[in-house]
């Protein structure tokens, strides 16, 4: 009864097996099988004659061979499970493949960043939106409808000690300006230092499209900026030489004249304590005169922008201001 | 940043930053061009080409007059605006009929370039069912030993694996899926290209059974002409950073009840120069001082236990 059963079970199990087709693959030479890149290398020699003979099926049979073998090699991979879908965890590339780019280099730090790394000043993620107890409400930080936009402005006060007519407009525009050009200044500064090339000093900024003024500057810069001001330098054809320009600045030693810094010192003090105000009494007059005339000048624009306003009341002098007869109110 | 000329939006800078060479690479693009006179053959097998490298891949519509082997200037330049590292190049004329022109490159200048005649063509459409969805990711089978032998089809067998290489989407990729299976086989000195689905089916064990399905392209290629890289430039382009590589943990082992164990390297101490007077625990306590004052110094006594300050030190024989 035993060996029946056992036979009984036996048949089951090869009947059962013969439903299902074997997934072992016999090769000659062992197929390299390669999970990192899902590739399959097969050094095999192809058997011309089967080949030629049943071209399509051989074909279809090699690939399903091969196939086969790197599935096998799939399904012994560790598994885990992901969002209710099973993934096999696939091991490193074996073949090394050429990269589309060059390793990529080490940045160079910036200035700031050198420092916080010496001070170990962490780095420190800012909410973008702030509230604003004035209009409590959530603005953003900066920029575009934030506490400080310019566009906000509609009411500037002016401060107790600044000019009646200064535009404080302009003047915070001018300063947002400002603000901006010193940070795009210190931006490529960083830059310039990563590739450690040479950034010219005060008076010229570093821009990618320069004017033709400031090219210019540039150029007569450099020219002066040798031990004899330019003087044996080469001129170009059509180059326009600047005639005062071969001044040299001369300065004091730093150390050993002790009786000139000591007179110099005294003067300063005299004129401190002991002396009365410097006052150039031409040059006060003509200052009062001149702002007279600017007042005047902008009156009659006015009156001109109003109406037809008297253009010719006025002597052609006083109308166009300075521009006039320079000498007339010396 | 260190670009001089700062991106105006987050739209532009996300495709700069991606554009920078990486520690781990992105999956390469590649452009499929066409030339000043091309074939049906050669415009079909393009786009079948190029939609099973969707999305990874650009379409250019118009036809360029471009001669890859003789000026490649034009194709580094679109390679750079493109960011492609890979290209196809598409042409027809009587000297070399349905001509592809497939290469790489390597920090935007020219790797490696392989002419390819196109002997027979079947396209998709052509294969009566249903197709896998675009993007799916392949597994490649070369076979052949010329892949092995030759050095150009070397070259060729590793410039294939980058085309169709999947994306790095971390190292986990689903067991269970069907998927296209370009077929790489050399024999009479011809490529044949053939793409299948794979059908899992039951077998007796765990692992399924593999059946395949052809429904792609099918083309014999003829290499013609190549344009292969120097050896070191090519050492150069396999380079991997030292970041990129596992660190090995030296000196740290785990024992079968999972616990660390770590190896501590000491340089060699020198237990003459030793302080002990120093040492609080090596002193010795008043009352005993006095005892041993007054007894009187016995050798036998030396040699037992010393008690010192409710330490016991004890001292060889």
């Amino acid at each position: 009864m035993a060996a029946s059963t056992n036979e009984l079970v036996q048949d089951v199990l090869e009947s059962v097996k013969k439903q299902f087709k074997s997934i072992t693959v016999e090769k000659d030479i062992e197929v390299d099988v390669d999970c990192g890149n899902l590739l399959v290398c097969d050094q095999n020699p192809i058997d011309i004659k089967l080949y030629r003979s049943n071209r399509n099926e051989f074909i279809s049979s090699l690939a399903r061979d091969n196939t086969q073998l790197l599935f096998n090699q799939i399904w012994k991979l560790p598994i885990h499970k992901v969002d209710d879908v099973v993934v096999a965890e696939i091991p490193d590339p074996q073949i090394r493949i050429p990269r589309e780019k060059p390793v990529p280099k080490a940045k160079k730090l910036t200035k700031w960043q050198e420092y916080a790394e010496l001070k170990g000043i962490q780095k420190r993620k800012r909410s973008r939106l702030v509230f604003d107890e004035e209009t409590k409400e959530w603005v953003p930080r900066f920029g575009y409808k934030s506490k400080n936009d310019l566009k906000k402005d509609w009411l500037l006060e002016v401060p107790d000690n600044a000019d009646p007519f200064e535009d404080q407009f302009a003047k915070k525009k001018g300063e947002k300006k400002e603000r901006v050009a010193k940070n795009e200044l210190q931006r490529l500064r960083n830059i310039a230092r990563a590739q450690k090339s040479k950034v010219p000093g005060i008076g010229l900024i570093p821009k990618l499209q320069q004017s033709q003024d400031e090219v210019n500057q540039a150029f007569h810069l450099a020219k002066k900026s040798t031990a004899s001001i330019g003087r044996f330098e080469e001129k170009l054809p059509k180059e326009i030489v600047e005639k005062n320009s071969r001044k040299k600045r001369k300065f004091e030693p730093t150390f050993g004249q002790l009786d000139k810094e000591k007179d110099r010192e005294k003067k300063i003090l005299n004129h401190i304590l002991l002396g009365k105000p410097k006052l150039d009494i031409a040059k006060a007059v003509n200052k009062e005169m001149r702002d007279g005339e600017v007042v005047e000048d902008e009156r009659e624009s006015r009156r001109r922008q109003k109406g037809r306003g008297s253009k010719k009341a006025l002597p052609k002098s006083v109308r166009r201001g300075n521009r006039g007869n320079k000498s007339s109110y010396r | 940043m260190h670009r001089i000329v700062k991106p105006k939006n987050k739209r532009s800078k996300r495709f700069l930053d991606a554009k920078e060479s990486q520690i781990i690479e992105n999956t390469k693009t590649a452009m499929f061009i066409r030339g000043s006179q091309t074939s049906d053959v050669v415009n079909n097998a393009l786009k079948e080409i190029y939609i099973m490298k969707k999305p990874n891949a650009v379409m250019f519509t118009k036809k360029n007059n471009i001669r890859p082997f003789e000026d490649f200037t034009s194709l580094e330049f679109f390679s750079n605006k493109n960011d492609a590292s890979l290209f196809v190049f598409g042409s027809h004329n009587k000297k070399r009929p349905h001509n592809l022109v497939m290469g790489h490159l390597y920090d935007y200048h020219l790797l490696d370039m392989f002419e390819l005649g196109i002997e027979s063509f079947q396209s998709m459409n052509s294969f009566k069912n249903t197709k896998l969805t675009v993007g799916s990711k392949p597994c490649l089978v070369f076979a052949g030993e010329l892949f092995n032998s030759d050095h150009s089809y070397k070259r060729l067998k590793y410039f294939l694996i980058s085309k169709f290489l999947p994306g790095s989407d971390g190292a986990k990729r689903p067991p269970r899926w069907a998927r296209a299976c370009p077929l790489l086989h050399c024999c009479d000195g011809k490529v044949v290209l053939k793409s299948y689905k794979t059908l899992l089916k039951k077998s007796g064990t765990k692992t399924p059974r593999v059946e395949l399905e052809e429904i792609g392209p099918s083309m014999d290629l003829v290499m013609r002409r190549t344009h292969l890289a120097t050896t070191d430039l090519y050492k150069r382009s396999l380079k991997v950073p030292k970041t990129a590589k596992p660190k090995k943990r030296k000196n740290i082992s785990i024992d079968a009840f999972k616990t660390t164990h770590g190896r501590v390297h000491m340089e060699k101490q020198d237990l003459g120069n030793l302080q002990t007077r120093k040492m609080k625990a090596l002193k010795r306590v008043r009352e005993e001082k006095k005892q041993k004052e007054a007894q009187p110094r016995n050798k036998e006594l030396r040699s037992q236990c010393i008690r010192v300050r409710n330490k016991i030190l004890i001292k060889p024989a």
